[in-house]
């Protein structure tokens, strides 16, 4: 049966495809694509009904934003979702920083539905959208 | 055309030096022995997202301005804040960064580097407990046994297992690479027959089917001979495909699970089955294999410092490698990010007496990580203006962190447009340290490096070093008008 909504743990990190964007130009395309995206298990996906590239609303107690939903190739991890680091990312991650100046990047309980109708913002659109510049 | 041999690579922790660059009329067109981000910086560095211009926001649009006017709208903001930020610094050399802390102390700021939301965490626990570590060099030469924790180097620092680690030729350990391409052999031979099982017996599959590869094998790996290779993560990544043995950890466990690792190398036995998800078994595999090597190091990543814990688990790893050394000799070292956040803290500490979150607004230094800190500042909203030198942090920051830097005057210096500098008050282009300009940079195992400057800067651009110099004369003369129109 196909569920709504998943309750899965937030990790955001590096790849190598961000890492490759953000030195050609944070706005340049491969960024984007690079960064606008989380990995997310197969078995997971197939329960929310979702296929490769598909578009996908991740919320938090911080925030919520829509990315693509990409097939994790290496291994199944389920009830784990990967964003890059990135604006996308940051939107919806936590702010407590446990007193040390650190807020907590990895390891965030999130939830994941489908958003086949919303729309993916380009980093001006969502600077704009959550900054009002 | 000419080539220039031997270049510190500007991008991440690994600093390789021996990057080699061919030159054409003035510009990159070639990039040997470098990774992918390192060619992505080398060829990309002049591409159509550089800023040309400086840039001032006026009625809510970026113009282009001259230097001079940007210069006195810069040295304006920061003379007029009474307790502004200065953020960034590991993506510039150690010459711009000393420049930044003369300006910080001049206009009673916060100066505080990107480790904050990277290794900040390890950098307050190597204050509390200390670190036994090494150079790359020793590792290279000597260690058996590498575990990196919490860290994916082939996505993060590409180079690092070729250059330092597993996959290069040691005086007295040698390269693990042939060991791993007979693995890929294997495994893709393993992966024929299955494939050939499958289309021969599609209707009815066969009893015969190989094992799903998983964590849980028992390592033989572990028996081998020669360099071995440890990842101990939450996911599979590409790293711990390569490893002899990776550990899966349940995310924000890894804190229990180096406690667990402590107890079996001091001999005790632990009564569960399982600890985050491992079961004791392997572990005590990976404690023997531990206490066997000769020389064992653990690198560790934002694995540690970002999830529950944050500093304690690095504490309790450097811990673990102190327990390590009654037994053997181990080494432990972060695995750093940006070429010169290193720098940023050895500048920041040689200046100030402090590695990052300096206060300045009391005429001295004052350093109270969690008060000090960029991140809790802009969280509890006090800063009213802000100057980013080299980084990205509204690409990189919490939602409601960035909220309170926009709101106010921002000074943005970075070679590109980013996403800091979209949301800029005033923005410098800069040149590259280390393509367009020299300088020196220190490898994440602290050992300084000499950054090379290989092709001229666009006309009219400027280094960071040359901004700071200039935004900080400019900021003399300001205050010094305020001062007496007062």
């Amino acid at each position: 049966m196909l569920q709504q909504k998943l309750r899965v743990i937030l990790l955001t990190g590096r790849t190598i495809e961000q890492g490759v964007g953000k030195e050609r130009g944070k706005s340049s395309k491969e960024y984007f694509e690079a960064v606008s995206m989380c990995y997310m298990d197969a078995g997971d996906m197939k329960k929310l009904g979702i296929k490769d590239n598909a578009k996908i609303l991740v919320s938090t107690e911080y925030g919520s934003v829509v990315i693509r939903a990409i097939k994790y190739p290496r291994a199944a991890t389920p009830g784990i979702i990967y964003i890059p680091y990135g604006p996308w990312a940051n939107v919806i991650c936590s702010n407590k920083t446990s007193s040390i100046g650190m807020p907590s990047f990895k390891g965030i309980p999130a939830e994941v539905e489908p958003a086949l109708d919303r729309p993916l913002l380009s980093m001006e659109e969502l600077l704009r959208s959550e900054f009002g510049r | 055309m000419s080539i220039v041999k031997a270049v510190a690579c500007p991008v991440c922790g690994c600093l390789c030096d021996d990057i080699e660059l061919t030159i054409e009329d003035g510009k990159i067109v070639k990039v040997k022995n470098g990774c992918s981000m390192c060619e992505s910086k080398f060829l990309g560095y002049r591409n159509e997202h550089r800023t040309r211009k400086p840039l001032i926001r006026k009625n809510g649009e970026l113009v282009e301005v001259s230097i001079e006017e940007a210069l006195r709208k810069a040295a304006e903001i920061l003379a007029d804040a009474n307790y502004p930020i200065l953020y960034g610094w590991s993506s510039t050399s150690c010459e711009a960064q000393r420049v930044g802390m003369e300006l910080a102390e001049e206009v009673g700021g916060v100066i505080d580097n990107t480790s904050v939301v990277c290794h900040g965490p390890s950098v307050l626990s190597i204050q509390e407990v200390g670190l036994p570590s090494c150079t790359l060099g020793q590792i290279r030469h000597r260690a058996d046994l590498v575990i990196y924790w919490g860290c994916d180097p082939w996505s993060a620092h590409p180079r690092h297992l070729e250059r330092y680690t597993t996959f290069t030729e040691g005086r007295f350990e040698k390269s693990d690479w042939k060991g791993y391409m007979k693995k890929v052999k294997a495994s893709t031979g393993k992966k024929k027959v299955q494939s050939a099982l499958r289309r021969k017996f599609v209707k009815n599959p066969p009893q015969l089917m190989l094992q799903p590869e998983t964590m849980s094998k028992p390592p033989p790996a572990m028996m081998k001979e020669g360099r071995k290779l440890i990842i101990v993560d939450v996911r599979k990544t590409m790293s711990a495909e390569m490893a002899d043995y990776f550990i899966q950890v349940e995310p924000n466990k890894d804190y229990e699970l180096m406690q667990a690792l402590r107890a079996l190398i001091r001999d005790q036995e632990l009564d569960v089955d399982t600890v985050a998800g491992v079961p004791v078994e392997y572990l005590e595999e990976l404690a023997d294999a531990m206490i066997q090597c000769e020389f064992g190091v653990i690198f560790f990543g934002l694995g540690l410092t970002m999830t529950a814990g944050k500093l304690r688990n690095v504490d309790v790893a450097i811990s673990l490698v102190r327990d390590l050394n009654m037994r053997t000799k181990f080494a432990i070292m972060p695995m750093r990010g940006h070429f010169n956040v290193t720098g940023a803290n050895v500048v920041s500490t040689w200046q100030s007496g402090y590695p990052y979150a300096v206060d300045f607004s009391l005429g001295y230094p004052r350093y109270n990580p969690g008060e000090t800190t960029v991140m809790d500042i802009l969280l509890r909203q006090e800063s009213d203006a802000a100057l980013i030198v080299a980084s990205d942090p509204v690409a990189n920051f919490p939602k409601k962190a960035v909220e309170h830097l926009v709101k106010n005057p921002l000074i943005v210096i970075d070679p590109h447009m980013n996403a800091t500098a979209l949301m800029g008050d005033v923005v410098f282009p800069s040149a590259f340290a280390g393509i367009e300009v020299g300088g020196t940079a220190y490898r994440m195992d602290h050992v300084p490096l000499p950054l090379k400057k290989v092709v001229e800067p666009p006309e009219g651009i400027l280094t960071d070093e040359d901004i700071l110099k200039r935004i900080l004369e400019e900021t003399r003369i300001v205050k010094w008008r305020m001062m007496e129109a007062s």
